[in-house]
This record gives C-alpha cells, sequence and structure tokens, in this order.
C-alpha cells in the first residue's frame, strides 16, 4: 500500500523526468571535449593506415621489384601492376595502380611488401573532384611517398621495436 | 502611431488602399521579427542540446556560428521543389500554405506590452483556439497529398494527436478563463498584476504543467514527435517536400512554438508583468520596458522545449494516447472542478 502511494505520488510529481533533467541540465555546463578538426587535430598512432605511399631508398633508387605479393594479398583487388625488365636488368614496376575506391584499407599490401615499398602514411584527409582521380597511378604514390618520408621513416622507426 | 503613419499614407494613395497597406505594414512588424525569432530559435536550439550532449554545436559560420541559420535558409532557398508525379498537385501545394498561414494569424491577438496588441478581441483565447487548430489541416493535407505511406501515416498521427492533446489545452485555458473572467488576453493579463504571486500559474499549477506538455505535443515536439519520428517514418508528413515548401512547414512548426510558449506567458506568467512587482525590488526594475519581461518569459520557456528534446526519448504511440485521453484529460476537468469551487467560495488574494 504503502509503495503504490509512493509510486502515485512519484508519477504525479513527474519525480523521474526532473531526474532526467537534471542530468542534462548539468551536462549542459560539462566541459566540452570537441576538437576543432582541421585547426586541431588528435594524435594519430604510427601504425595509422591512411593514403598510399611508394617508398625510394636513400640513393633515389624505387624500392618495388614489382613481385606483385601486394596485388596477391590485397583482399579487395584494389591493386594492379604492369611490370619490364629495365635496361640495367633489373625488375621494375611500369604500371602501379591503386584504386582508392576499391581499397580497405587493411594495411596487407604494406605487411606483405619484402622491400618495405609501398607503405600506408598517416594521411587521411583527402579528396578527389572526379571518380577518375579515385586511381592512384606510380607516379602519384612515389610523389606521395617523396613528400612524407621522413614521416614515414619516423613511424617505421618507431614501430619496429613490435615487428 | 498606426494614425500618423495612415494620416501620411493618405496623402498619396486613396484611403481604402491606404489601409491595406497599413494593415500590411503592421502585419510585416509582427511576421518579420517573429520569422527572425523562428530562424535563431533553430540556432539555439541546436547549440544548446549540443551543449547538453557535451559537444559544441553549429560554430563555423560567422561568429560563434551566428549566421549558421542565414546559411541554412539560402540553402533551403535555392533547392528545388520536387512534386511526386503521383501526389495530388494542388493539395501538395496548398499543404504548407495552409500550415503557416494559421501559425502567423493567431499572432494577431497576442499583447506584447499594455496596449501593444494588434487585435485586441474580446474573444482572444477562442480566437487562438479556433484558428490554431486550422494548422493541423495542412499537415494532414500534406499527408494526404503526397502520396506516400510514410507520409500518409504522419499526418494519421498527427490527427489523432492533435485531437487528444487540443482537448486538454483548451480545457486548461477554461480553467484560465474561470480565474480572470474574460477571454480578452490583455485583460488576463492585467488581472494577474500585483505580484509574482497573483499570477495564474499558483493557483493553477498543475493546469500550467498540463498546458506546457500539451503545447509540447501540439507542436509535434520530443519526446511527442511521433508524427516525424525520423526512425520509423522518416519525417512523417513533410517527407515529400523539399527546399522552400519544407521550409514552410518548419517555419510553421517553429512559429506555433514560440507563439504557444508567449500564450503560456500570457495565461499563467503574468505577461508582461515584471516578477519583481509588488516586492521592494519593483521601483528598480521599472524601468525595464514589458515586453522585456514577456519575452524572457517566452525564452525560458522555450529553453524547456529543448531541454526537454535533449532528455527524453520518444513516447510510444499508444502512450501519447494513454497520457492524453486517460491522464490529462481527467486532470484538468479536475482541476476545473477544484478552480471553480474557489472560485465560488472566493479564495483569497485570486478571486
Amino acid at each position: 500500500m504503502l509503495r503504490r502511494i509512493a509510486h502515485f505520488i512519484k508519477t504525479y510529481t513527474l519525480w523521474e523526468l526532473l531526474k532526467g533533467l537534471s542530468v542534462t541540465g548539468r551536462a549542459l555546463f560539462r566541459r566540452k571535449v570537441t576538437v576543432q578538426f582541421p585547426e586541431q587535430r588528435t594524435p594519430i598512432s604510427p601504425r595509422f593506415r591512411g593514403k598510399h605511399a611508394l617508398r625510394r631508398y636513400p640513393n633515389g633508387e624505387e624500392r618495388c621489384i614489382a613481385c606483385k605479393l601486394c596485388e596477391a594479398v590485397c583482399p579487395a583487388n584494389a591493386i594492379t601492376i604492369e611490370s619490364e625488365q629495365r635496361e640495367d636488368g633489373s625488375r621494375r614496376t611500369t604500371v602501379y595502380d591503386i584504386d582508392m575506391f576499391k581499397c580497405i584499407y587493411c594495411g596487407f599490401c604494406e605487411e606483405a611488401c619484402p622491400v618495405d615499398a609501398i607503405v600506408e602514411t598517416n594521411v587521411f584527409d583527402y579528396h578527389f573532384e572526379n571518380a577518375a582521380d579515385r586511381v592512384m597511378t606510380k607516379d602519384l604514390l612515389l610523389k606521395m611517398g617523396d613528400k612524407h618520408e621522413k614521416q614515414i621513416a619516423e613511424d617505421r622507426e618507431v614501430d619496429s621495436q613490435y615487428r | 502611431m498606426t494614425d500618423w503613419v495612415f494620416e501620411l499614407l493618405l496623402l498619396f494613395l486613396p484611403d481604402w488602399l491606404a489601409l491595406s497597406v497599413l494593415y500590411l505594414l503592421i502585419a510585416l512588424m509582427i511576421i518579420m521579427p517573429v520569422m527572425l525569432c523562428v530562424a535563431y530559435l533553430t540556432y539555439a536550439e541546436r547549440k544548446v542540446i549540443g551543449y547538453m550532449q557535451v559537444r559544441i554545436g553549429p560554430n563555423r559560420v560567422g561568429m560563434k556560428g551566428l549566421l549558421q541559420p542565414i546559411a541554412d535558409a539560402v540553402k533551403l532557398l535555392f533547392k528545388e521543389i520536387i512534386v511526386p508525379t503521383e501526389s495530388n498537385r494542388y493539395l501538395f501545394v496548398l499543404a504548407p500554405v495552409l500550415a503557416i498561414a494559421p501559425a502567423v494569424a493567431v499572432w494577431a491577438v497576442m499583447p506584447f506590452d499594455d496596449g501593444l496588441v494588434v487585435a485586441d478581441l474580446n474573444i482572444g483565447l477562442l480566437y487562438v483556439v479556433a484558428v490554431g487548430s486550422i494548422g493541423i489541416y495542412g499537415a494532414i493535407m500534406a499527408g494526404w497529398a503526397s502520396n506516400s505511406k510514410y507520409a500518409f501515416l504522419g499526418a494519421v498521427r498527427i490527427a489523432a494527436q492533435a485531437i487528444a492533446y487540443e482537448i486538454a489545452m483548451a480545457l486548461t485555458m477554461v480553467s484560465v478563463i474561470i480565474v480572470s473572467n474574460t477571454l480578452n488576453l490583455s485583460n488576463i493579463v492585467q488581472q494577474q498584476n500585483g505580484g509574482i504571486w497573483m499570477w495564474n500559474f499558483v493557483p493553477l499549477f498543475p493546469m500550467f504543467v498540463v498546458y506546457f506538455i500539451s503545447s509540447v505535443a501540439e507542436t509535434n515536439r520530443a519526446p511527442f514527435d511521433v508524427a516525424e519520428g525520423e526512425s520509423e517514418i522518416v519525417a512523417g508528413f513533410h517527407v515529400e517536400y523539399a527546399g522552400m515548401s519544407f521550409a514552410v512547414f518548419f517555419l510553421a512548426e517553429y512559429a506555433m512554438m514560440i507563439f504557444l510558449t508567449m500564450l503560456a506567458s500570457v495565461l499563467f506568467l503574468g505577461g508582461w508583468h515584471s516578477p519583481f512587482d509588488g516586492t521592494p525590488l519593483e521601483s528598480i526594475f521599472s524601468f525595464i520596458p514589458g515586453i522585456f519581461w514577456l519575452i524572457s518569459k517566452t525564452a525560458l520557456l522555450l529553453f524547456m522545449y529543448l531541454w526537454l528534446r535533449a532528455t527524453f526519448p520518444r513516447y510510444r504511440y499508444d502512450q501519447i494516447m494513454r497520457l492524453g485521453w486517460k491522464v490529462f484529460i481527467p486532470i484538468t476537468l479536475l482541476w476545473i472542478f477544484v478552480v471553480a469551487g474557489m472560485n465560488y467560495y472566493e479564495v483569497k488574494p485570486w478571486f
């Protein structure tokens, strides 16, 4: 009986609703933790898998030897490679395309690469304006690698002790 | 002041045209600020709800995001208005008009300050109830004309909900009428002068709560927004509307929201009267115009609307009906008898 009276009073004084309101009311004054994205960025792990790049050796020679392991391991079939023998006798790619629409950023290509040529950088904010731009060609990948080489090397250095 | 403008207009217009222009100007003087308030209410809504969800809300367009509503309005203006092929074209276009017209027309009887009212109707409150409920036809018509099942479901829900809560709301107004013995909104406010304890919400507190919750349900605001229920029926009766035709529904809803809260301040919270009347502080605050108090009371109630929306999950449909028919209507009927009894025995100081 007493419980029913208590329930009745609670119902008609909107007790539970007021409790709910007090929760949101307190949240109104809580410190906001929003990150203002383009100006502020959250820290990124050295293992972050973003936009792809092809690396070079310090002497400027491209690392990729067209072994096609990345093409084979790629679960989304995003990578297309064609190769030829260069005049000096070494195997090199003529075509190295990554379809960025197909890519799922799993990082298997980087894991499979025996010469650490294809890597995923920590660049995650980029866009295309035409659907045709989605294909990262060898030129673009190498350019990306040249531009971010310092960051790529640093991240690999930090992560190397866990590999 | 209207006389002076009228004289000026008569100098170069025939009198019938001068009168039309004068009324048009008066109407614009109400509608323009209301529309501006609607725009910034959406901004306030996004900010308040954002803050309650420990976010920041819009802060990119202009200083602190203050130009966000302008940007939204411009975007909506430039969007294409799509009329579905299978829809009833004429009703489809007519529906938004029918939704916004009453939401604007009700403002005619709103007393902003002592004597500051467009039409000082003796049946002001009746006019509000009569005209205000026409807005539902716009929604029903939109749902029917769209020829879409979600829109239709939304329209059916809104109709049932509006009927349920309009009764409770009208009954709360009856209790106000018993207290103040008049239907004239200006007189209702004048009756509440003499201090905060004279305001109608003191003898009618349960009525005030019922009125407020009913007005939330009337305007289809969360937690009573089943008619729009994004997660169930996409957007309810206005799914098929795009661009400006959608914006008109939006304006109507928000204009009605502002109106109903302002009406709540007029009916229950003493309208333009200062809360410091009858206390030693009265003379200190007497320089503040009455409209300031009315607007701040309205703003407070609107904040409650946003607070409710940020807090509560949506009611289930049968719960809404139960609350309307089985809880609010009996409570209001009971309290009308209580108020009538208080009136009969002339309980001081209200009667």
